[in-house]
């Protein structure tokens, strides 16, 4: 964790250090005709920037190991605060995608699988892979299109009403705001989910245990939730969080089409802007994110699947 | 009376080869077995002679590309796909040849529990526990954690408290020691004697003749004889069929003489009896039908030669 995290850190910086963003001219933005080449060649030596590469690296590094992450350049306040903001509000955003993506694309994978080959899972599958193939901000603008535009239901865009006062929004208005992005992330991710529980629950009705308890009269719905569940549902929970990474990408897409202020959108702002200070923070946060996922998988594994779990004690 | 009886059963699988083509492949045909109550027969071939699948095929297990033809009758009466359904775990159970037939992830007490019929499930997994000298731990092992034997007496425990009468056990012996075999075979008899059918499927000849009192020979998905466990003895001059002599004949103990050739595939059975290409005895009648199966010296044979 501590190599992956230094390594991701180091790559990153060196990319942002060699890419044509100059972080004085960031900061300073359309004053820098004011500012004189004297004056610029102090800013420079300020921040240490005529320093060699790996000095810098050390510099922010060891700043950042101390808990300081530096001060956004376009937020002008402190990286932490404006991760740990926006990413409250993508938390909201991505948990209820990660939860509707989840229970649905489970549901219909377990309904395909048990219908195989009937009209319904026909249906699915090929729900699932227009879905797979279906790119997030295409996505994204389609439900704005249908469900913001031509039904009004919702709201266009943003995280909370536009000219209302931070006191006055109500949670409801939050919720209402949070519907159409969550909407979005989650129809997308449920085509992996159910794709794989069906696939999986075919392996499992065919499989000789699913045939003796058959042979042992049992049938329908108690085959199903005797044998059938707990041997699908642990793949797919492992899928699911495993899946993190791909729903902050998701995230970063459907936040930037619905101008949903989450840490998705404060990234591409971020890059855009050359902010790199927040740039950088963003990175070391998603790291530690989809690694806390992968390591929800195999904890998931662990206390789930008792030959994993019993496995070791032997 | 026969508790169970198998008359004319075919199976087929449909199979698609190139393309839309569809091909039939009869795994089983005109199979002819009876179980009589308190007695068990031991159903012996070598593998892929349709063993496992006479077994599904009682049961109705069979997978959806398989067709099913011929009449089979539970205490006389006619065994629908109905009547299957009803029936197996309750009156027909089977004991399936392995661990594999265990659900991975439940306990294994639990697994037996599921299919006691009536009274206290757990009193009686625990009790059968006991009878096979399965510890009181064993129950909340989980499959993979038992060893070989451990997994056949608890496949036998499943049977065992469903409180059935017929008994299938599917190659129940392969692995375990001889010792253990001779108790899971003792199992087997006692059940028997309790006034119940067992029928054993197995390859394993010997260890059937040790219990079995009727022996059903298979070859190529049908019965070609069907004897008392008596005739399996010196060289094998009460035997009636010359594939059960060659079977006997190529055990170690006796002349250990293989046979030549192998089994037809079920895609390419030979038109007349299924023995022929194979058979010592055989001669140009033998090559235009099938026989049928025939009475002889208190057994049945499927030989036109056979004295």
């Amino acid at each position: 964790m501590v190599t992956l995290l230094v390594a991701i850190c180091f790559i990153s910086f060196l990319l942002v250090k060699n890419s044509p963003i100059d972080p004085i001219q960031a900061y300073i933005g359309a004053d820098m005709l004011k500012v004189s080449p004297e004056q610029r060649a102090k800013i420079t030596e300020y921040w240490g920037l005529d320093q060699p590469v790996m000095m810098q690296f050390y510099h922010w590094g060891s700043a950042v190991l101390s808990g300081d992450m530096g001060t956004s350049m376009i937020y002008r306040r402190p990286v932490m605060e404006v991760i740990g903001e926006r990413f409250t509000n993508s938390l909201a955003l991505m948990l209820s995608a990660w939860v509707l993506s989840g229970v649905i694309g489970f549901v219909m994978g377990i309904i395909a699988a048990m219908k195989k080959g009937s009209w319904i899972d026909r249906l699915i599958k090929w729900y699932c892979f227009t879905l797979a193939s279906t790119p997030t901000f295409w996505m994204g603008l389609l439900v704005l299109i249908v469900f913001a535009v031509w039904l009004g239901w919702f709201p266009v865009g943003m995280g909370v009403p536009a000219g209302v006062l931070a006191e006055d929004v109500t949670l409801l208005d939050r919720i209402q705001h949070l519907i159409l992005p969550a909407l979005t992330l989650s129809i997308v991710g449920i085509a992996n989910v159910a794709l794989h529980t069906r696939e999986k629950l075919i392996d499992v009705l065919a499989s000789d245990y699913v045939l003796f308890a058959r042979a042992r009269g049992k049938q329908g719905m108690v085959l199903f939730w005797r044998h059938g569940l707990r041997n699908v549902a642990l793949p797919a929970i492992t899928l699911q969080f495993a899946g993190f990474s791909e729903l902050f990408g998701g995230a970063v897409l459907a936040e930037q089409v619905f101008s949903y202020p989450g840490l998705g959108q404060a990234t591409v702002e971020a890059g855009l802007r050359g902010d790199v200070p927040l740039l950088l923070g963003i990175v070391i946060f998603t790291t530690i994110f989809v690694f806390v996922g992968n390591l929800l998988a195999d904890i998931s594994y662990r206390v789930l699947d008792p030959r994993t779990r019993e496995g070791r004690k032997v | 009376m026969s508790i169970l009886e198998v008359n004319h059963l075919s199976v087929s699988f449909k199979q698609y080869t190139a393309g839309l083509k569809q091909s039939h492949h009869k795994v089983i045909s005109d199979l002819n077995v009876n179980l009589e109550a308190g007695e068990i027969l031991a159903v012996v071939g070598a593998s892929g002679s349709g063993k496992s699948l006479l077994a599904h095929a009682i049961l109705g297990i069979l997978p959806a590309n398989a067709s099913v033809s011929g009449v089979m009758t539970y205490e006389g009466e006619e065994l629908t796909p109905a009547r299957q359904k009803a029936l197996r775990g309750k009156e027909i159970a089977l004991v399936p040849q392995s661990v594999n037939y265990l659900d991975p992830l439940m306990k294994v007490g639990k697994q037996v529990r599921t299919s006691v019929q009536t009274g206290d499930a757990v009193q009686a997994q625990r009790r059968v526990f006991e009878r096979f000298r399965l510890g009181r731990e064993v129950e909340r092992m989980y499959p993979f954690q038992l060893s070989g034997g451990m997994a056949r007496r608890t496949l036998l425990s499943t049977a065992m408290v469903s409180g059935a009468k017929v008994i299938i056990a599917d190659e129940p012996t392969p692995g375990l020691d001889p010792v253990v075999i001779k108790e899971a075979l003792s199992h087997f008899r006692e059940f028997a004697n309790q006034g119940c059918a067992v029928m054993l499927i197995t390859h394993d000849i010997e260890s059937a003749l040790q219990i079995a009192d009727k022996i059903a020979v298979f070859y190529a998905g049908t019965t070609v004889e069907i004897a008392k466990a008596e005739d399996f003895a010196g060289q094998g001059e009460a035997i009636r069929h010359p594939y059960s002599k060659a079977l006997w004949r190529a055990l170690p103990q006796n002349d250990f003489v293989p046979i030549t050739g192998s089994q037809p595939h079920p895609s390419a059975l030979p038109p007349g009896c299924l023995f022929a290409p194979r058979c010592a005895m055989a001669t140009p009648e033998c090559l235009q039908a099938q026989p049928e199966m025939r009475p002889l010296r208190d057994g049945m044979v499927r030989c036109i030669h056979a004295t």
